[in-house]
C-alpha cells in the first residue's frame, strides 16, 4: 500500500492538496531509499513470519473443520498435511437439526443484521445532515452531547430497557434487537458522517440553495453522491459489530427462534466442548459471512477506522 | 398479526424483516416530505430532522442509564419486624426496597469480586499495552515492504472474527489432552515437541487470565497496527529527512523522531483498546465462563443480571456503574490529547 492510496484520512487529504506527482515522485524516492537500506529484507523477513504466525490458529481450526471425526480425535491437525483426509461431514452435522441446527440461527444473523444496518443509518443520516448544515441555536451543545454519548457501555442500558420492552410486550420478536442495535449505533453513525458532511466544500451546498434547491434536494441530490464512501464505511461497522455481537443477543434474543449464529456457537462450545468437529464447523459457519465481507470492502473500512470513529 | 410480533417460519422472519426496514424508510420519507415546502420554520426542519435521534437516544441511552445508576444504590431485603424476625403475610416473607451502598460495599469487599476487579484491571493495562506494542512495531517492520498489504490483512483479519469465533478457535489451540496421549492443542504440542509436560492452560489459575488476554489481544493488535501505519505514513518526510541528516538511524530515529510524531495516534489506540477491553466479555465467557477464577467486570455483570436473577439486579446495575466510572478517565484524557493535537495542527 503506497501513501494516499485511500488509507489516509479525508482530512489529511484535504491539506496535503498539493500537486499529486509531487507527491508520487517523493514515494518512489522513499521506496528507493528503503531498498537500499541494510535493514529492510530482513524487517520484511519478520513481518511475513509474525503473519504466518498470526495465522495459525485459524488456520488450525480451519483444517480440523474439514478432517474427518476419527483423525481429528487421534492426532493434531497438523498431521492433516501427512494424513490428508478431507470431509464436509462436520459441516453437515452443525447445520443439521439434530444437533441445534446451525442453519436457523444464521437466518436469524441475517434477518437480525439487515435491518441493524440500514435502520440506524437512514436516522444517522437525517441527524448529520441537520448538525452539519442546519444552523439553530444549540446545534453544538447537541452535537456534543450525541458524541459524549458514545462513551455510555451498552450494560448500563440493558436492565431498564428490557423492562422497557417488557412493558410494550415486545420482548419475543426481533424489535427490542434491531431497536437496541440501532440506538447503540446511532452516536458512532452519527460522528462519522458528520465528520465526512463538514469535508464537502460549503460553496455545493450555498450554490445548490441558490439554485433553488430545498433540504430535501440537497440532501440526495447533492450530498448523498458524495457520502457513499462514509455510508460504506458505517455499514461496514455496524454489520461487522451487529453479526458479531453477543451480549444484545443473549439479552433481547435468548429464544432459540431468534437467537443468532455467535449466541448458538457460544453455547455449542459450553455443552459441546469436546466435540471439535461440531464447534469447528460452527466456528467458520458463523465467521465466513463477516469474512467476506471484511476482505472485499477493507477498503472502506480502513477508511472508516481513520476516521476518527471506532467502536469498542 | 401473529407473524409480526412473532414470526416462527423463515418466509415470516423475512417477512418481518423487510416490513420493518420499510416502516424506518417511510418515517424517514415523510419527515422528508413533511419539511420540503416553502417557508417552513427553520425549527420545524430541525425537529424533523433531529426528532427522531433524539428520542432514540434520550429513550434508550440516556434514560436507561439514569435509571441503572439509581438500581446501582438499590437493594431489596426482608422486612424486619420490631421483634428482630421477618414478617410473614399470608405465609410469604415481605420484602422492601433500601437504598445504601451495600452494592458498591459487597463489590469492594468480598473475595470473589475484588478477584473480578482485579482481573479487569489486568485486561484494561495488559491488552492496550501489547495489543499496542505489537501493533506499532508491526507497523513499522512492514512499512514500505514488498508484502505490505498482504501482511497486513493477515494480521487485521481478526477484527473480522467475532470474539465468539476468535474463543473457541484459540480454545482449540489451549486444548489440553493427558501427559501421554497424543495432543490435539497446537500449545500443548508444542510444550510436549520441547519435552515439557501438557498444561490445562485455561484452569491454572492465575496465568489463565494471561492466556484470556492473549486472545484479545490477538483480536485487537490489527486495528492497532492499521491506524498506526496510516499514522507514520503521515509523518512528513521533511521531518524524517532532517533527523537523518542530523545522524539519527534506526532504533534512535524512530524513539525520538517517530514515535513523537504519531503519539496523539498512539493515545487514541491505547484508549480504545482498554474501552474495548472493558466493555468485552465475549472470550471470558466462550472460553471459561468466567470460572476458574477468570471473571471480569462486564462478565460478572451478566451472570449477575441474567443468570442470577432479580435477587442480582442491584449488584448487576452497580457493577455496570463501575464500568461507566473506570470508562470517564479514559475518555476524558483521550479528548484532552485530541483537542492538543488539533491545537498544534
Amino acid at each position: 500500500m503506497t501513501a494516499g492510496s485511500g488509507v489516509i484520512p479525508p482530512r489529511i487529504e484535504a491539506v496535503d492538496e498539493k500537486p499529486v506527482s509531487a507527491r508520487k515522485l517523493k514515494a518512489q524516492l522513499r521506496a528507493q531509499d528503503a531498498k537500499t537500506k541494510l535493514s529492510s529484507p530482513w524487517a520484511s523477513g519478520v513481518a511475513i513470519i509474525l503473519a504466518i504466525l498470526w495465522s495459525i490458529p485459524t488456520l488450525g481450526l480451519f483444517i480440523t473443520s474439514f478432517r474427518p471425526v476419527e483423525d481429528l480425535r487421534d492426532t493434531g491437525w497438523w498431521n492433516w498435511f501427512t494424513n490428508f483426509h478431507v470431509t464436509l461431514d462436520n459441516y453437515e452435522g452443525a447445520l443439521s437439526t439434530t444437533n441445534g441446527g446451525l442453519g436457523g440461527f444464521f437466518l436469524n444473523t441475517f434477518v437480525i443484521t439487515i435491518p441493524a444496518v440500514i435502520i440506524p443509518i437512514s436516522l444517522a443520516l437525517l441527524a448529520a445532515y441537520a448538525f452539519a448544515w442546519i444552523p439553530f441555536k444549540g446545534r453544538n451543545i447537541l452535537f456534543v452531547a450525541v458524541f459524549a454519548l458514545q462513551i455510555v457501555p451498552i450494560q448500563v442500558t440493558l436492565i431498564p430497557l428490557q423492562t422497557i420492552f417488557v412493558s410494550l410486550d415486545l420482548q419475543n420478536s426481533f424489535w427490542p434487537v434491531w431497536i437496541s442495535h440501532t440506538i447503540f449505533g446511532l452516536p458512532l453513525a452519527i460522528f462519522l458522517l458528520h465528520n465526512f458532511m463538514t469535508e464537502i466544500p460549503r460553496s455545493i451546498i450555498e450554490a445548490a440553495r441558490v439554485d433553488g434547491a430545498g433540504h430535501v434536494k440537497i440532501f440526495f441530490v447533492v450530498l448523498m453522491p458524495l457520502l457513499i464512501p462514509a455510508i460504506a464505511a458505517f455499514a461496514i461497522f455496524q454489520f461487522l459489530w451487529v453479526w458479531n455481537d453477543l451480549l444484545v443477543a443473549l439479552v433481547f434474543a435468548p429464544s432459540p427462534n431468534l437467537k443468532p449464529l455467535t449466541a448458538a456457537v457460544a453455547e455449542l462450545s459450553g455443552t459441546k466442548g469436546t466435540q471439535w468437529e461440531l464447534l469447528s464447523s460452527g466456528a467458520f459457519i458463523s465467521i465466513i459471512v463477516p469474512l467476506i465481507v471484511f476482505l472485499s470492502l477493507q477498503r472502506y473500512f480502513v477508511r472508516g477506522l481513520l476516521a476518527g470513529g471506532v467502536k469498542g | 398479526m401473529d407473524w409480526f410480533m412473532s414470526p416462527t417460519s423463515a418466509g415470516e422472519k423475512l417477512l418481518v424483516m423487510v416490513v420493518a426496514i420499510l416502516i424506518f424508510v417511510a418515517i424517514v420519507g415523510i419527515i422528508l416530505w413533511a419539511i420540503d415546502r416553502p417557508k417552513i420554520p427553520n425549527w420545524v426542519v430541525v425537529v424533523g430532522f433531529l426528532g427522531p435521534v433524539t428520542i432514540a437516544l434520550a429513550g434508550g441511552l440516556l434514560y436507561p442509564a439514569v435509571g441503572t445508576v439509581i438500581r446501582s444504590f438499590q437493594k431489596i431485603q426482608n422486612v424486619i419486624g420490631p421483634d428482630g424476625k421477618r414478617i410473614l403475610v399470608n405465609g410469604k416473607v415481605t420484602t422492601e426496597k433500601v437504598f445504601g451502598f451495600d452494592n458498591y460495599s459487597r463489590i469492594f469487599t468480598e473475595d470473589g469480586f475484588q478477584r473480578v476487579l482485579l482481573n479487569t484491571v489486568a485486561w484494561v493495562i495488559l491488552v492496550p499495552l501489547l495489543a499496542t506494542s505489537f501493533g506499532l512495531i508491526y507497523a513499522v517492520l512492514v512499512d514500505r515492504t514488498r508484502f505490505e498489504k498482504a501482511a497486513k490483512a493477515l494480521v487485521f483479519l481478526p477484527m473480522a472474527i467475532s470474539m465468539v469465533g476468535a474463543s473457541i478457535i484459540w480454545k482449540f489451540v489451549y486444548d489440553y489432552r493427558q501427559a501421554g496421549t497424543t495432543q490435539t492443542g497446537l500449545a500443548n504440542q508444542l510444550l510436549v515437541w520441547l519435552g515439557l509436560e501438557p498444561v490445562q492452560f485455561l484452569q491454572a489459575d492465575p496465568w489463565n487470565t494471561l492466556f484470556l488476554i492473549i486472545v484479545m489481544v490477538w483480536i485487537q493488535a490489527g486495528f492497532a497496527m492499521t491506524v498506526l501505519s496510516a499514522a507514520i505514513k503521515a509523518v512528513p518526510d521533511d521531518i524524517i529527512e532532517a533527523a537523518q541528516l542530523d545522524g539519527a538511524t534506526g532504533l534512535k530515529l524512530f524513539m525520538r523522531v517517530t514515535v513523537p510524531s504519531i503519539r496523539p495516534s498512539v493515545v487514541v489506540v491505547l484508549t480504545t483498546i482498554a474501552m474495548g477491553s472493558l466493555k468485552a466479555f465475549d472470550v471470558v465467557r466462550t472460553m471459561t465462563g468466567g470460572n476458574f477464577n477468570t471473571s471480569v467486570v462486564a462478565n460478572e455483570f451478566y451472570t449477575q443480571t441474567f443468570r442470577q436473577g432479580d435477587a442480582g439486579q442491584g449488584i448487576g446495575a452497580a457493577l455496570a456503574v463501575i464500568l461507566f466510572i473506570i470508562i470517564i478517565p479514559v475518555i476524558m484524557y483521550n479528548v484532552r490529547q485530541m483537542r492538543l493535537s488539533e491545537e498544534m495542527r
